[in-house]
């Protein structure tokens, strides 16, 4: 009996982790009346999707999901390449003064964005690149690669010589070495990075809330954010906003989650 | 394709390096010198800024907003860092040595997503969430501990200026703990069984097998999840603009979240820039430390 003892109490536990999902969900299917008479805990009447289209239709929640698609697919492609270009030098290449390089690499990922985002959005007014996607895609995918190259340079430091070798007799120059070997071959990690930097990308807040100020741009999280901020909603319609928030999230992390596992340890014992 | 010839044979392979250099330089690098320099100055964010050396600087120490920000930030370094560790270590041990030996592996890896699973919400989309469940009229923490006969025990979780940071806290934990749980998991993988069946020979008990023997084979792991959630409890931003606004009467503000308020709602940039400043420095304090000790490790 002791032995399911253990397992219920952490199943328990696990089960408390879920509950405010639980509950968003709930009560983002009742009516506002419902919610009035009811409270919180009781159950739906039925499923009522008035507050989930009232919530989408009034900011327009497709065109914010598609903001955060455009800029965390691109982010997470763009900050891949760059990741491999630097990971193939200091890596592969060795280029001389390489674990310098990588520091300033490491540094520039752990910098607070706070110490960046004055000049940013200095700069992005002067070049004219303020409230716009390419902007943050920019940032982003700089931002993201810092860690890309911090992680990919210890992973091909270990690629084997043969290969690169290899290539070098049959004579392939740097270039087609690196699109022909070097980048099948580490298909695996790269892949692993792309979805890291598209989850992280999608969740960021602090730069798109500065950068992305019109209603257009913005993206998922930074409505979200915004709208709580100004207490306009009713409960129902946060609860609403909230299921939104978070249902493109878990289907990531259903989709991801092989990658996902593999990658937090890869990333955090390298 | 017209590759630069000096990429081909046998030219240089900085070539490779220059896309990624300068991105960095014009993304990273430059502000964050900028920032610095502002630091020096007086400056609205409109005309000329106006040197004033370390006034700002000067200003700070005196301020009692800022060293209280750095207070609160302490205890969310123990709700980030230190609890989500000490926790995340009894439950991986529980998951991976009690539950996934006798019940199998495959209901370890459930309950394992179960306790991961706010890591992957967006941190504003979590604040939500939360706001909406500790509102102080109608919010479900208050309707439970009604319903359940503990009225006295309900209160404004977020707007008293006593409970705010408590309650934040306790959220942060709730977003933060799975975070371990998954690290120390994988790292428990690569403990050698035969390391454990020895002590349970010697007579060891449960308890003495996860000191003696797990602890000390993962260390690396805890290592790093300290030093990575410290830095992220220092940088945190998005959970305070969400939940409280730094409020109530500041009793939540975090450096991150005063920064953001002296450079965009007072305008006092030169001022945001000094506290921006002297976060960074903090972190990276942090980062050298954490590369040292990882350096020695590796040795």
């Amino acid at each position: 009996m002791r032995r399911h003892a253990v397992l219920w109490s952490f199943a328990a536990l696990a089960a408390l982790m879920l509950v405010p999902f639980g509950v968003v969900a709930l009560n983002a299917v009742k009516t506002p009346a419902e919610y009035a008479t009811d409270g919180p805990l009781s159950l739906p009447d039925g499923v009522s999707v008035t507050g989930i289209v009232d919530f989408w239709e009034r900011v327009d929640f497709g065109e914010k999901l598609f903001n955060s698609f455009v800029i965390s697919g691109s982010v997470a492609v763009l900050a891949v390449v760059v990741s491999v270009l630097n990971a193939y030098a200091l890596g592969i290449g060795r280029v001389r003064g390489r674990l310098w390089i990588l520091v300033v690499f490491l540094i520039a990922n752990t910098l607070p964005q706070e110490a960046l985002v004055y000049p940013l959005y200095f700069l992005t007014n002067k070049v004219g690149l303020y409230d716009t996607k390419t902007a943050v895609v920019v940032i982003f995918t700089v931002i993201q690669a810092a860690f890309g190259t911090y992680l990919l340079t210890s992973t091909l430091g270990g690629f084997p010589r043969e290969l690169l070798e290899a290539a070098r007799v049959d004579g392939a120059n740097k270039w087609q070495t690196l699109v022909r070997v070097v980048v099948p071959v580490s298909r695996p990690t790269l892949g692993v990075l792309f979805v890291f930097f598209f989850i992280w990308t999608w969740n960021e807040f602090f730069l798109p809330l500065v950068l992305l100020i019109s209603n257009d741009n913005q993206t998922v999280p930074v409505a979200l954010g915004v709208l709580q901020g100004q207490r306009m909603m009713d409960a129902t319609m946060t609860s609403a906003s909230a299921l939104l928030g978070v249902i493109p999230a878990i289907a990531f992390f259903l989709i991801f989650q092989r990658a996902l596992t593999r990658g937090i340890t890869a990333g955090a014992v390298k | 394709m017209s590759v630069p010839t000096a990429i081909r044979g046998r030219g240089s392979y900085l070539w490779f390096l220059l896309p990624g250099a300068l991105l960095l330089t014009a993304v990273v690098l430059v502000p964050f010198l900028m920032n610095v320099g502002i630091s020096f100055t007086e400056w609205s964010g409109v005309g000329e800024p106006e040197w004033i050396g370390l006034d700002n600087y000067r200003r700070l120490v005196e301020d009692g907003t800022f060293w209280a920000s750095f207070r609160h930030n302490v205890g969310l370094v123990v709700a980030m860092a230190v609890l989500p560790t000490a926790i995340g270590l009894v439950i991986a041990a529980g998951l991976f040595d009690y539950v996934g030996k006798r019940f199998g592996p495959r209901r370890a890896s459930v309950l394992r997503a179960c306790f991961y699973l706010p890591q992957v919400l967006p941190i504003a989309v979590a604040g939500i969430v939360w706001t909406w469940i500790l509102a102080p009229q109608d919010g479900a923490l208050n309707e439970v501990l009604r319903a359940v006969g503990l009225r006295s025990l309900a209160h404004n979780w977020l707007g008293d200026p006593d409970l705010a940071l408590w309650t934040v806290m306790g959220v942060m934990l709730w977003i933060q703990v799975g975070y371990p749980v998954v690290i120390f998991m994988s790292g428990m993988q690569r403990v050698d069984p035969s390391l454990h069946e020895a002590a349970e020979l010697d007579g060891a008990s449960w308890w003495g097998r996860f000191w003696h023997v797990t602890l000390p084979q993962i260390r690396p792991e805890v290592f790093v999840v300290l030093l990575t959630c410290t830095i992220a409890a220092l940088k945190v931003f998005a959970p305070i603009y969400v939940l409280t606004r730094g409020g109530p009467g500041g009793a939540t503000t975090v450096p991150s979240y005063y920064s953001f308020q002296n450079f965009f709602e007072k305008t006092r940039v030169g001022y945001g820039a000094a506290i921006a400043t002297v976060l960074t420095v903090l972190i990276l304090v942090l980062t050298a430390v954490f590369l040292r000790v990882q350096n020695r490790g590796e040795r």
